[in-house]
Parts: C-alpha cells; structure tokens; sequence
C-alpha cells in the first residue's frame, strides 16, 4: 500500500498566509511564548542569586543593571505584556466572542500598541520610583 | 500481501485522548497567571534596583513567598506545555520530536526546582 502520511495535506505556513494584522500578532504571540520560555532563566537567576547571598545578588544587580542587562529586561517586559495582552484576547476567543473581522484586525493592532504603551510605562514608573 | 483494512491498522495508534487535558491546563494556568504577573510586575517595579537586604527582606514575606512560588508553578507548566505546542508543531522527525520533548520537560522542572528552591530558601532561611 502506498504511504498515505507522506501526501496528507499540511497545515498553511507562514509564507502562505497574508501578512494581515491578526496574522502577525498570531505569530508573534508564539515568539514572545518563546522568547518568555528563556527568559524565565533570567528570574531564575535573579531569584538563586537573592537566595545565595548578597554578593551574588549585587552581582546579578550589576549585570542586569548594565546597558545590554537593561536592554534585555526592556525586551523581556514587553515578550512578557504582549504575551499577556494576547493571552486574553485568546481567552476571549475561547469563550467564543470576537471573532468578527474589522473588531479582531483592530484588536490586533491594539494588542501591539498597549503592549508598547504598557512597557513604557512599566519603565518609566521604574526610573522614576528609583 | 497485508490484509488489513486502513482502519483496522490504525485503531489503537490514534489520539492519546490528552488533547483536551493539554487545552484545558494551558487556559487555566494563563488565566491564574494574569493576576500573578501583575502583581509580579508592581513587585518588581517597587524593588528594581533596591539593596539587597530590603528585596530578600520583602521575599521572605509570606505573602509574597506563597504569590511568587504559586507563579513559579503556574509560570513551568504553561511554558512546558506551550513549547511541547511549538516542538510538536515544527519538527517533523520523530527522533528529534521525542528528544526536545525530553528536553523541554527537563528544563522546565530544572527551572522551576531552582526558582522554587530559591523561593523557598528566602522565605524560611533568609
């Protein structure tokens, strides 16, 4: 018998997708998901270091208060907002709502720019408050 | 020549009947992770940069210990079964499939064991 597996049609791709709004806030959900998976090394880190002593922790300080440090955590809280922000838009659609198209492309686009405009915000919060 | 129906050779080696338990833990964990994060977040926002006596002090909390050890356990087990979600989706060799599942399981409890080590250490012995 012929190997049925190999001509089973494959779910589109995403060079096969139209580069729409939902279609990339889709996509980048699972980046950020992926980002945040690594990123829990950093928390991590954080964490042994507070548990391990105060040398460490000033250590870990330093190095996560440098510029490249600072420039991660900045990317990190984003992966980390907009991850969050798209989790509830899938929450939403979970529970079967907002599925309309002009409502979903504008939630979209909303997902990324709260996303940004909460980091920012985190941030400057954080620069101030220190 | 093999006899058997197509049916009859796939029966048995079809869904693992998980699917929904993998759908269902992934909501969960994400919902119960909204509040953790957000406080999370403001914890971090009030400690960044404070010395380190006042944030181990602040750790040691047992409110904050319980918050921060809940969002360990929340956090492993939706990051483990969303990369499994990733793996699965992407790698289409069996052998490698199988070993980053490996791999992601093992990193994820590593992850988490430490964090939950670190966590518990703060919170009991300073």
């Amino acid at each position: 018998m012929a190997n049925v597996t190999n001509n089973r049609p494959l779910s589109p791709h995403l060079q096969i997708y139209k580069f729409i709004p939902t279609m990339a806030m889709s996509i980048v959900h699972r980046i950020t998901g992926g980002a945040l998976y690594f990123g829990t090394l950093l928390v991590a880190a954080w964490l042994i270091a507070a548990a391990s002593g105060e040398e460490y922790f000033n250590q870990v300080n330093w190095l996560f208060g440098s510029i490249v440090g600072q420039l991660v955590l900045f990317g990190y809280t984003w992966a980390l907002l907009h991850h969050l922000l798209g989790g509830l838009r899938h929450i939403m659609w979970d529970l079967g709502y907002g599925f309309e198209k002009e409502f979903s492309t504008k939630l979209a686009k909303g997902n990324l720019v709260a996303s940004i405009a909460l980091t920012v915000l985190v941030w400057a919060i954080v620069l101030i408050v220190r | 020549m093999d006899m058997r129906t197509p049916l009859g050779k796939v029966r048995g080696l079809g869904s693992a009947k998980s699917g929904t338990e993998h759908f269902w833990r992934v909501r969960t964990t994400s919902v119960a992770l909204v509040p953790l994060l957000i406080f999370y977040i403001v914890f971090l926002i009030i400690y960044a940069g404070k010395p380190y006596a006042e944030v181990v002090g602040a750790l040691a909390n047992p409110f904050v210990a319980t918050i921060n050890a809940l969002t360990v356990i929340a956090s492993i087990v939706h990051m483990r079964l969303g990369m499994e979600e990733i793996i699965q989706d992407y790698i289409h060799s069996e052998f490698l499939k199988l070993t980053l599942l490996v791999l992601n399981a093992f990193f994820s409890l590593l992850v988490g064991g430490l964090c939950l080590f670190a966590v518990l250490k703060i919170a009991f012995a300073g």
